[in-house]
């Protein structure tokens, strides 16, 4: 049996509106916690009881969609991740994302993280147009070809790691470990012909070797992915390919669609002239 | 491309320093321990060995790989340090030149140097 814990805790949550504010201010709400009761909890319940006028952004409360990063207690974290009790028994602060401009309150600006994403070219890039255009079939992956770059690929584009990035605290053209994990998350991946074309972007003035090391973005992602060590990784396969010793891909095969393995009541997908 | 050429050459020119800057030590400051490339015996700062050294056209070519070396690897990192405070692209452009004007021209005085005392110390034969 679980023991239940219940606490009056005081959030000092950070405000700012910059249509009706020159700086940003402090605000605290007594908050009545109960175990299991999660920092979006907290927050949802002072907007309905206490302060309609708080503004944060959240979505599926599961730590799925990477709506409610925030600063907790000092360190970038998802609201409907994190257990109040267990990061404290007393006081909480609860600040906008760094790193990012504020649009009210706790929501974070998210659209240069978007635009820096955007820039890897974060899709399949396969040279075989026609098979891209009109697929025959599928582009055959084995098992260890996909564990190559899998944990990439659990990316929400919640902007934590940009906010616990120092280098990108010191120089917002950096492109940040979000945007560079997805560059790496694509090269690897075995269907993939678009190195060429990332190396561009990845390996410019505010790319990849800007990168310090500091290693703040793999300790604080909320789904476990490692940016630190993509980044490490992609400055490998670039320094490779600049010294021409970078092996190359084996070109993915393509499977043919097996008549027998598609269940008959499931009905095909229009041709593509009808898209 | 130009960032990898330059971090690659980094990296390469850190593992060279490493190598040159332990032979140096061990030349210059830990031959009475050691007793390695003395050739004269005692300090190894003393005139006579500096000398005999410096006679070496193997030494003179270490100094100057050492000095290109350390140049581009120190001059690599204040760029960093610099471009991160922000600056232009038109600042960072102007940066660029400036580190391999002044890079090259410390190059050459220390090269005239290194060369120069060879010239020196084969003519105290």
């Amino acid at each position: 049996m679980t023991r239940q814990n219940k606490s009056d805790i005081v959030f000092h949550v950070r405000r700012y509106n910059p249509e009706g504010n020159e700086k940003p201010y402090w605000q605290n709400y007594l908050v009545h916690t109960e175990t299991g009761m999660t920092v979006l909890d907290g927050l949802m319940e002072i907007k309905e009881s206490q302060d309609p006028t708080l503004n944060f952004r959240s979505s599926c409360g599961m730590g799925v969609c990477g709506s409610c990063g925030m600063l907790i207690n000092g360190r970038p974290a998802l609201a409907c991740s994190t257990q109040i009790l267990e990061i404290t028994d007393r006081d909480l602060t609860i600040a906008p994302l760094p790193n990012f401009d504020i649009i009210k309150d706790l929501v974070p600006e998210l659209s240069s993280l978007f635009i820096k994403h955007s820039s890897v070219y974060p899709y399949i890039l396969n040279n075989e147009k026609d098979e891209m255009d009109r697929p025959t079939g599928e582009f055959y992956q084995d098992q260890q070809e996909l564990t190559e770059y899998l944990q990439f690929t659990y990316c929400i584009k919640c902007g934590i790691c940009m906010s616990a990035c120092p280098t990108l605290s010191t120089d917002p053209e950096y492109l940040g470990p979000q945007a560079l994990t997805q560059a790496y998350r694509y090269n690897r991946d075995s269907r993939d012909e678009g190195f060429n074309v990332r190396k561009e972007v990845v390996s410019s003035i505010n790319g990849v070797f800007k990168c310090h090391y500091a290693g703040e973005c793999s300790n604080v992602c909320p789904k476990g992915v490692d940016p630190a060590r993509a980044i490490q990784l992609l400055k490998r396969e670039l320094v490779l390919d600049y010294l021409r010793m970078k092996k190359t891909k084996v070109k993915c095969k393509v499977c043919e669609k097996r008549k027998d393995s598609r269940k008959p009541e499931i009905p095909e997908a229009p041709p593509y002239d009808v898209l | 491309m130009q960032e990898t050429k330059y971090w690659t050459w980094h990296m390469i020119s850190g593992v060279i320093i490493l190598i040159l800057l332990g032979i140096h030590m061990i030349t210059n400051h830990l031959s009475s321990l050691l007793g390695w490339f003395n050739p004269l015996g005692g300090e190894s700062t003393e005139w006579g060995n500096l000398i005999e050294r410096g006679k070496l056209m193997a030494y003179v070519i270490m100094y100057v790989l050492l000095l290109a070396t350390v140049l581009y690897h120190g001059f690599y990192g204040c760029r960093k340090i610099i471009f991160e405070l922000g600056i232009s692209y038109r600042y960072k452009k102007v940066t660029n030149i400036l580190f391999i004007i002044f890079g090259v021209f410390l190059f050459i005085i220390g090269c005239l140097a290194t060369f120069t005392f060879y010239i020196i110390a084969n003519a105290a034969l």
